[in-house]
């Protein structure tokens, strides 16, 4: 039940937001999101945005597990933060 | 191969490495249905280190609501003055007179809503019946409760409520630790999406007073197998710590303006747990001012007797005292076509991921699990 969605913001009228989501537009409720601005990444459980996605925090977790493998460099971890890796992804790839 | 997918078989292998050192048996213990369905379904647990365990907590919302409050909520759908709106999780959970799923077949109006604001748009526009919304979920779930209810106050809409049985989890994560039945787990893998609400500071008593460790994880395969390795890693270095792997969604204070509402609304009384009994400030109750939308004394409804269904172990498997296999009901009367027990009804529950992606049939057991069946099912 706790699950949650990211998309992207892109209206805003008060409370009353509009995401993309994999190309769907979906309604959502942003009162616990006071702060997100249009273009920003938002995480959306049942019906409500929920936080807002910063993108820099998850550039930094995914190039330190990358980190892990020497294989792949610093500049191809950057490419590949979970936004883009889901905005690239296919609708039944999402949880 | 991906990035991703160099990623996890890294990961994999430092988990694998940390096992090893480790050496003997260790459990840590994850307390969200989202990451039990995850972790099931890409395939984690056959991927684990053979003396490594990640055991479900009591985490699905559907699983933990008692069954006293589920025969309340089905009873509610039966009236005829009523609109019960509820989330699609609830509608299969049987009770004493059915399910809401038969309530309706029944006659009862069982409205499955996406959103808690659903509920409130209906009692506008049915002004003459009673709209009650089936209040169930943790901490990620409550705000929208709540945000529900300051909508309905601002609108001044009399005819709705809400049967809340909503859910902390850091008391229940006290309560199991305090509890000797529970098997030992050396860290919890704690829920990311409550955790966007709750912060990842509060976590912090935990550590210290119980010496187990909270990683707190995302869903995707990587960010699952990045915590756990965290966890091990943790075991092998002989230390306990609060690690925050899901920085980008989670805070250390949590969200603020969804904490706002759930202060303003709610505030922490004793709840009842399938399995765990009442725990002191384990749920979120409604505030003096805001009682008038609590569902529960608009119809004056009875204290919930409390049973389980016959021969069900849901109560030990939410507490990870018992594995779902360990259950004999499990596979054979009890299954997702037709569950008995919650933990096989909700997508999210243990014994239905174990029933989907477990291939139970070929799991083995420790030893000592056997033993505990055979004490279980006698």
């Amino acid at each position: 039940m706790c699950l949650a969605v990211p998309a992207k913001l892109i209206e805003q009228d008060g409370h009353h937001g509009m995401v993309d989501l994999h190309g769907n537009r979906l309604p959502v409720n942003t009162m616990m999101t006071p702060d997100a601005q249009n273009g920003d990444w938002i995480l959306i459980h049942a019906g409500f945005a929920i936080e807002r996605l910063d993108p820099e925090e998850a550039r930094k977790t995914w190039a330190l597990i990358a980190d892990v493998q020497r294989a792949a460099g610093e500049g191809e971890a950057q490419e590949h933060t979970p936004q883009q890796r889901l905005a690239a992804a296919t609708p039944g790839e999402l949880l | 191969m991906s990035l991703t997918q160099h990623t996890i078989d890294d990961l994999l292998q430092r988990l694998d490495v940390a096992a090893k050192t480790i050496g003997h048996d260790v459990a840590f213990m994850e307390v969200c249905g989202t990451h039990t369905t995850s972790s099931f379904r890409c395939g984690l647990p056959s991927v684990m280190p053979s003396n490594v365990r990640l055991i479900s907590g009591p985490g699905c919302p559907v699983c933990v609501t008692s069954q006293g409050d589920i025969d309340r909520l089905i009873d509610l759908g039966l009236r005829q003055d009523v609109i019960l709106c509820t989330y699609g999780d609830m509608l299969r959970v049987p009770g004493k007179q059915g399910t809401l799923e038969a309530a309706r077949a029944r006659g009862g109006r069982i409205e499955i809503v996406y959103s808690s604001m659903d509920a409130v748009k209906l009692a506008r526009r049915e002004a003459g019946r009673e709209v009650v919304f089936a209040a169930v979920g943790f901490e990620t779930t409550a705000p929208a409760t709540a945000a529900a209810i300051c909508e309905a106050q601002r609108l001044n809409i009399s005819n709705f409520s809400v049967l809340a049985s909503h859910k902390r989890i850091i008391p229940a994560m006290r309560a199991l630790l305090a509890d000797g039945e529970i098997p030992a787990i050396k860290g919890f893998l704690c829920p990311g999406h409550v955790s966007v609400i709750i912060g990842s500071e509060v976590y912090a008593p935990i550590v210290e007073e119980f010496g187990v460790s909270c990683v707190i994880g995302g869903f995707e395969p990587a960010q699952l197998i990045a915590a756990l390795v965290c966890l091990t890693e943790l075991v092998v270095e002989n230390k306990t710590a609060l690690v925050n792997q899901y920085p980008e969604a989670v805070h250390k204070k949590g969200n603020r303006w969804a904490l706002a509402l759930l202060e303003q609304i709610f505030e922490p009384g004793d709840a009842r747990w399938r399995g765990m009994g009442t725990l002191p400030d384990s749920g979120l109750i409604l505030r003096r001012e805001y009682q008038r939308f609590d569902a529960a004394l608009r119809f004056n409804l009875p204290e919930p007797q409390e049973r389980e269904p016959k021969g069900c172990i849901c109560g030990k498997v939410i507490s990870g005292a018992a594995l779902p296999v360990q259950c004999k009901l499990f596979g054979k009367s009890c299954t997702p076509i037709s569950p008995i027990g919650p933990c096989m009804v909700s997508s999210e529950g243990t014994c239905s991921a174990w029933f989907k992606y477990g291939n139970f049939r070929q799991m083995t057991l420790p030893k000592r699990q056997e033993k505990e069946l055979l004490e279980v099912q006698s």
